[in-house]
């Protein structure tokens, strides 16, 4: 399957992506710049993470005004998955691609450190390597991961099964509501998390756990 | 030249960790009988001509697409 990973200046990482791309679907990602107003036929979109425009203005929010993204509105709505990891979850949100908003985190503190995810929903394109309910083990790197939405959002995400990763253990490490770590969109092609799948993808992370979802979305989940 | 002021505030129900801690420090500083803080954005527009109900139309565009996050956010136009 082919993918493409979006660049825009602030963020910082995109080689992550790239390479955790690479060697999962063993093809290098095509790779697009803010500006372009159409994007390769792929099977996947990614918007890695970093501090787009220097998080100027509202995280994300000027990013998810630039050309490239009404390219990748256009491919979401055609059923093309697009991941966005941190920052990108940030922009999808800010883009109203995916609902709520991501706010500063209640520490007030910039959070780098592993957390717990439970795989709350294991039937989407991005969680079928993995089992329901599994807790796996995930980097985050964030000021900004406190995520809301307004009672009757929220309410509609918990009845369309959109809540895909919650913070596990007592691990929410920054104030999001009901743990929320990743959402998907009620088309369930557009997914976005706070945590960095794409750094625990291999033994020289210090594990996989993060594979998963590009295997899913990759679709080279090992038989 | 019109001159506008567009002041961005956090929705009511909206938890806002910043003010919080600016309500802590302002109590720490010995200001007693402070309430709730909330803090917020200020931006100042300047706006070639003088048709201000034009001026108007294009801050309330301004605000709906860029200047505020309407999912949590509320915004005021006011002119000089």
């Amino acid at each position: 399957m082919k993918s493409a990973v979006v660049q825009l200046p602030g963020l910082n990482r995109d080689r992550d992506m790239i390479d955790a791309l690479t060697k999962i679907s063993g093809q290098s990602p095509v790779t697009v710049w803010q500006t372009e107003t159409s994007i390769p036929d792929v099977d996947l979109i990614v918007i890695p993470g970093g501090f787009s425009y220097g998080d100027y203005l509202r995280c994300g929010a000027i990013a998810a005004r630039m050309p490239v993204m009404q390219a990748i509105r256009e491919k979401a709505e055609r059923g093309v998955k697009v991941l966005g990891v941190c920052n990108g979850f940030q922009i999808l949100v800010e883009a109203g691609l995916l609902p709520g908003a991501l706010m500063r985190n209640t520490s007030l503190r910039f959070v780098s450190k592993e957390v717990l995810l439970e795989v709350t929903n294991a039937d989407t394109h991005f969680t079928r390597a993995y089992e329901e309910g599994q807790i796996i083990r995930c980097p985050v790197a964030h000021h900004d991961g406190n995520y809301f939405a307004d009672e009757r959002t929220l309410a509609s995400m918990q009845d369309n099964r959109q809540i895909v990763f919650r913070y596990a253990a007592g691990t929410n490490p920054n104030g999001s509501l009901s743990d929320i770590a990743g959402i998907i969109n009620a088309e369930g092609n557009v997914l976005g998390m706070m945590p960095h799948p794409e750094n625990l993808i291999e033994a020289a992370h210090g594990g996989n756990d993060g594979r998963g979802i590009f295997a899913s979305a990759l679709d080279v989940i090992a038989a | 030249m019109i001159k506008a002021r567009v002041t961005v505030t956090l929705k009511n129900g909206v938890l806002d960790p910043q003010g919080k801690a600016i309500e802590g420090a302002l109590a720490s500083l010995g200001f007693d009988g402070v309430g709730h803080v909330r803090q917020g954005k200020v931006f100042d527009v300047e706006i070639d001509g003088a048709d201000r109900a034009k001026a108007e139309a294009d801050l309330k565009a301004m605000c709906e697409k860029l200047l505020a996050n309407t999912v949590i956010e509320n915004y005021t136009i006011a002119f000089d």
